[in-house]
């Protein structure tokens, strides 16, 4: 892996003068990827956030070739661009080495898009899946996604008298990417440069189709400060609800250890999105929310273990 | 160039099957759906056998099937699919995505009566469906129609003046599992007719890096449905050329239209696809009863060849519209609204009267056809249409 340093003189691929909010998560986990690729990238979006800022026209914020076709689609999208790929380099109709990776929020990948996503892992398209995960719909203004945890507030989760948030566990999309059995599956967050940088490397060079779900924080959905960013994602990451770990041809390792393992208490006071959490009535939710993630935390560290 | 044709056994689906084998492009991503499935077995085996290199993409759903059709006619190179009805409407969000993007992707779809209920059989309420996608549409008579109507699509789908897609269809079972005469051309003809691919703006040019479906909004986007607009009637002149150039080569000349026996005619049957064969025999039956009848076939129904078909309906004296699909709460079937629009400008008209038919694959048969002749005629003679919409084949 080159230093920061030879990093940061790759050119980059998302350029400056996108319309993404201050302190947004998204473009700070894309540059960080982009800039781990070694060749020419060609890259696709679902329809969300990151699509929308970056390509309003007749200005575009992509210095590579990108295309955008509809929400629940990109792993088709880009499984198509791959296919043309192969049947030109096949007919020696292009020489050129490039790798294709395929944008998509939580919304594109864990709801609408799931299923042209399996579609593509099984398929086994050479291409890098990166869901760069807010935790909820934030690009039509913060709606529950399967990716919500449990007890925040969203717009169509909304906490009230009869009802304290979201009512559901997310769901644990790396898993199910895993056992598509793809060649590299990881977890990632843009706090750990190092970390995220390494494994889209190993995402860019895997023989098949690769999958990064990497925690991109939203300050306008969370409700914290756009100057906390990556603090939150930390804190996320300390507090071992947001693990950073890669399956490696099913083989698994965690990338990150806490010194320390911080109460989830901790992330969830950092944001305003939990803040009904607070009272005394809602404070078992908390509890259960510590019981889940140890639960998972634990089965992880096995797994890695193993 | 020679020309070196064979005489096959084919059904429809097999005919575009063949086609595709011939024209072997870039890159094929379908889903199967009956009645097209046939079509797509039959390409997996080219596949299979080494007959194409084509890159097989077999999807997870006709949504990926046209996603993928267009991430692969984006990236730069020819691309083709086949589906059927619910498919088609599952598509249909990247049907107007395709069109918008300019990509001229090449889809064969055997018309198939949309569900519910569920039903595998003939009607246009699928492609019909489709008609405002800003896709071309071409209608098929016949197996040998069907296989002329592919290799002529790709043409017009790729001409510089056009770039959008085309949907080739056949009707669902009546043409695609029948086994018919087809005269099929030698690959290397089919070669020479559709050419090279030429990319324009292919996502795969390193070194011009393109922005494909950005974010377009209201300063922008009403300018390049314009453009869209510009691009579809554009294709009127190119459909005719391709069509005579394809007749040149064959013998088998195509136009936006086809007219039987309307010459001298008083009274004529308008439609389109298989029924255009049932019609010719109905027309043929009246002729030798005396009846001054004929046949306007529509080929041609996107973009809609509004002034040509306004110059063969308007000498005549009644006009019987025969729509297999239904535009629910609308006056009259598709056909039936976008003709009287065509001639509403002339001083005067013929009466006309729109007979519903053939939905769900109810057979329909000369006599309906002649029926709706003899309808139109009556309706004539009395100068006035008083029920402006009948239905042929229906139990009452």
């Amino acid at each position: 892996m080159p230093s920061l340093k030879e990093l940061a003189k790759r050119k980059e691929m998302l350029t400056p003068g996108h319309r993404l909010c201050a302190g947004c998560g998204a473009p700070i986990a894309v540059r960080l990827i982009l800039m781990a690729a070694d060749k020419p990238v060609v890259a696709a979006n679902a329809t969300g956030c990151l699509e929308v800022s970056t390509s309003i026209f007749p200005y575009t914020a992509w210095d590579i070739p990108w295309i955008h076709s509809a929400f629940e689609n990109v792993a088709a999208t880009i499984a198509g661009v791959e296919s043309m790929y192969r049947a030109k380099k096949r007919r020696g109709e292009i020489a050129e080495e490039m790798y294709f990776v395929a944008f998509g929020g939580d919304g594109g990948t864990y709801d609408i898009g799931l299923q042209a996503l399996s579609g593509a892992l099984e398929r086994g398209h050479r291409f890098v899946y990166v869901c760069y995960n807010n935790e909820a719909y934030m690009n039509t203004g913060i709606q529950r996604s399967s990716a919500t945890p449990l007890g925040a507030w969203t717009t169509t989760s909304p906490d009230g008298e009869a009802q304290p948030g979201k009512l559901q566990w997310r769901k644990n999309m790396t898993e199910i990417v895993v056992a598509h059995g793809i060649p590299y599956v990881a977890q990632s967050s843009p706090w750990n440069w190092r970390d995220l940088t390494s494994k889209a490397e190993k995402a860019f060079h895997a023989n098949g189709p690769s999958f990064i779900n990497v925690l991109a924080s939203c300050n306008r959905g969370w409700r914290h400060l756009p100057s906390d960013t990556l603090k939150i994602m930390q804190l996320a990451s300390d507090c071992c609800i947001w693990p950073l770990y890669e399956v490696e041809n099913g083989k698994y390792r965690l990338t990150y250890k806490p010194k320390e393992k911080k109460p989830v208490e901790e992330w969830l006071k950092a944001q305003g999105r939990f803040k009904h959490l607070f009272t005394p009535e809602n404070r078992h939710l908390i509890d259960e929310i510590q019981a889940y993630v140890d639960k998972e935390w634990e089965l992880l560290l096995k797994r890695c273990e193993a | 160039m020679e020309l070196k044709t064979r005489v096959l056994g084919l059904n429809g689906n097999a005919a575009v099957a063949y086609a595709m084998r011939q024209i072997n492009p870039d890159v094929v991503a379908a889903y199967p759906i009956t009645p097209q499935t046939d079509c797509v077995e039959r390409f997996a085996e080219y596949v299979s056998a080494g007959l194409v290199d084509t890159e097989f993409v077999t999807v997870e759903s006709e949504h990926s099937a046209m996603s993928a059709c267009i991430g692969a006619a984006a990236a730069g190179g020819r691309v083709m699919t086949a589906t059927a009805a619910n498919g088609l409407a599952l598509m249909w969000e990247m049907l107007y995505i395709a069109a918008s993007l300019r990509l001229p992707i090449v889809m064969m779809v055997t018309n198939r009566a949309l569900s519910g209920n569920i039903n595998i059989h003939c009607d246009h309420s699928d492609t019909m469906g489709a008609r405002d996608a800003g896709w071309i549409q071409l209608f098929s008579e016949n197996a040998q129609e069907a296989y002329d109507n592919i290799i002529q699509a790709v043409r017009i789908a790729e001409d510089l003046n056009v770039r959008l897609p085309v949907m080739v269809t056949q009707d669902g079972f009546i043409i695609s599992h029948a086994v018919e005469r087809v005269e099929v051309l030698d690959d290397e003809l089919v070669q020479n007719f559709v050419g090279p691919y030429k990319p324009v703006y292919p996502l795969l040019d390193l070194a011009h890096p393109v922005t494909y479906g950005p974010l377009d909004l209201f300063d922008y986007y009403f300018e390049h449905k314009r453009s869209q607009i510009e691009a579809i009637d554009n294709s009127f002149p190119i459909i005719k050329k391709v069509g005579e150039e394809f007749g040149k080569m064959t013998g088998r000349a195509y136009d936006l239209l086809e007219t039987y026996k309307l010459e001298g005619a008083e009274y004529a049957v308008v439609a389109l696809g298989s029924t255009c064969g049932t019609a010719k025999e109905a027309v043929n039956v009246l002729r030798e009863r005396g009846k001054k009848v004929g046949l306007l076939k529509i080929r041609c129904f996107r973009p809609f060849p509004r002034k040509e078909i306004a110059a063969a309906l308007l000498p005549l004296k009644g006009v019987a519209v025969l729509d297999r699909s239904v535009s629910f709460g609308g006056f009259g079937g598709p056909v039936f609204t976008e003709i009287r629009s065509a001639l509403y400008d002339a001083p005067s008209r013929p009466l006309m009267m729109d007979f519903f038919y053939g939905l769900g694959g109810r057979d329909i048969y000369p006599e309906d056809i002649e029926k709706a002749l003899q309808t139109i005629e009556s309706v004539v003679q009395k100068g006035t249409v008083e029920e402006h919409i009948g239905y042929l084949g229906l139990r009452e």
